[in-house]
């Protein structure tokens, strides 16, 4: 692990110094057909969780969680010989957690190899703006990689601004093509199963299950004054495959012995969302979010934000925010033990089941014209803590940090 | 049940539709150099980077997710 971030610390420093004396931002009307350094961004979080509806222990026991995750990114742009402006972002993303209801896939073993993983995904996207038409054209590809998963993704996405300027409409399709290791609860693997001397397999010990998801995604912004700005977005999801995790315990009624949750292999999601950015005044930015989300196992949501950043200064920010979301249950949702032999389908996993959330906190802004610390490249630091309560008793923290140079 | 959802999809799409017609008929041409709160660092439509790590432990915890112009499936066997 040490390792891994380590050389993901290397490989941006080298990058970022490499670009760090190319030539300075052109403010005249010359645009640079070299490859420039734009910004790069680093963001590492902390994210730690409690519970006790483990659906890897069939809706009981503990879900302490705790996850470290770093993300770099890198930003380049050149100008072409058809004025067209090329930009190349390139990220990667490491995290690390340690989870107690993993640790339970196996509880024979002391500290067995699933009580912790490490996750690494970077990506590459390109897109190419020709600001004489408005129109914009990206491309990008990305993977994740942990031990009982893999993950490759694709989009493509078109941007169109109107006539006078004002607005966006665009348009972007994803995919992603997973596989993951059939990893089954130490009680329901076949006899002879291969374990090594920390108690689990290797990869190629387990056989894997394929999970395939299709997205479009539409939306369209509009300035609508000299303060206030909107945005509609609505999403088609369609998933298909192994919906479920091979590891999540369901106990029928009576049962002592679990069987694995056991979900449909479609899933159809339709999210719509709405924004509303507004700049009231000359200190005080509203910023306002909807979600309305329906999908064909029978879940659907509401989702509520909202952001007031105030201007102490034209430096300093300071950010209070609250989020609230409610969902109902899947159709095939019940908690341990109330599941009977005749559900065609059963999970007792409680991301999937009926409850309200609670997401505040506040985060602060500091943008000096001098630099952080006085370091001219350090653009932007920006610090955020967010306390997340849910009804069904799950709760956690988290605090992330933003650092970026220009 | 189908029936239900249907028509709340249907609500919500009247809904918006309803808003952004009201929004966009009230639209006035803003100049480039009349952007300049509308460019402000903290006025950018959708997350923000700092969100980024937010966004997926809610998209982890949660059974809803998307239309917020980030990923929309995939990636993640989490728990």
């Amino acid at each position: 692990m040490k390792k891994i971030c380590l050389s993901v610390v290397g490989i941006f420093l080298t990058l970022f110094a490499s670009f760090a004396q190319t030539t300075p931002k052109d403010t005249t009307e010359y645009k640079s057909r070299k490859l420039t350094f734009e910004e790069a961004n680093l963001v590492s979080s902390y994210y730690r969780q409690d519970g006790n509806n483990a659906a890897v222990t069939g809706g009981i026991g503990s879900q302490k969680l705790s996850d470290i995750s770093n993300t770099i990114d890198v930003k380049f742009t050149k100008w072409d010989k058809k004025d067209r402006k090329h930009s190349f972002d390139l990220e990667v993303g490491i995290d690390h957690y340690t989870s107690a209801s993993s640790d339970q896939v196996n509880p024979q073993t002391i500290s067995s190899a699933s009580h912790a993983d490490t996750r690494l995904f970077p990506s590459i996207s390109w897109s190419v703006e020709n600001e004489k038409k408005g129109s914009t054209f990206g491309a990008g590809i990305s993977s994740s990689t942990e031990f009982d998963y893999q993950s490759f993704g694709v989009n493509l996405s078109f941007a169109q601004k109107t006539k006078n300027r004002s607005g966006e409409f665009s348009a972007k399709l994803q995919a992603y093509l997973d596989n993951m290791a059939y990893i089954l609860p130490v009680e329901l693997r076949p006899p002879g199963s291969v374990i090594n001397e920390d108690g689990e397999g290797s990869r190629s010990d387990y056989p894997s299950k394929s999970r395939n998801s299709f997205s479009g995604s539409l939306s369209y912004s509009q300035v609508i004054n000299q303060r206030l700005q909107i945005m509609f977005i609505a999403d088609l999801i369609y998933q298909q495959g192994y919906l479920g995790l091979p590891f999540h315990r369901v106990y029928f009624n009576g049962a002592t012995l679990p069987v694995v949750e056991n979900m449909p292999d479609t899933r159809m999601k339709i999210p719509i969302g709405f924004r509303a950015n507004y700049f009231m005044g000359d200190k005080f930015i509203i910023r306002g979010f909807y979600r309305y989300y329906s999908d064909d196992w029978g879940l659907s949501g509401h989702t509520i934000d909202l952001e007031t950043p105030i201007k102490i200064t034209p430096f300093l920010s300071i950010t209070p925010f609250y989020r609230y979301y409610t969902q109902t249950a899947v159709d095939f949702f019940a908690p341990y033990d109330k599941h009977t032999a005749a559900d065609q389908y059963y999970t007792s996993n409680y991301d999937l089941s009926k409850f309200n959330s609670n997401f505040y906190g506040a985060g602060f802004r500091i943008t000096p014209p001098k630099g952080v610390f006085g370091v001219k490249r350090l653009n932007m630091l920006e610090m955020r803590y967010g306390h997340y309560t849910r009804t069904n008793g799950l709760s956690s923290d988290i605090i992330s940090l933003n650092l970026k140079f220009k | 049940m189908k029936k239900t959802r249907h028509r709340q999809i249907a609500t919500s799409i009247a809904v918006a539709v309803i808003v952004s017609a009201t929004a966009l008929g009230s639209c006035s041409t803003v100049k480039e150099y009349q952007k300049n709160k509308l460019n402000d660092g903290e006025m950018t439509l959708g997350s923000r980077k700092i969100q980024k790590t937010e966004s997926s432990f809610q998209s982890y915890r949660e059974g809803g997710s998307g239309a917020n112009g980030g990923k929309t499936g995939g990636g993640c066997g989490c728990n």
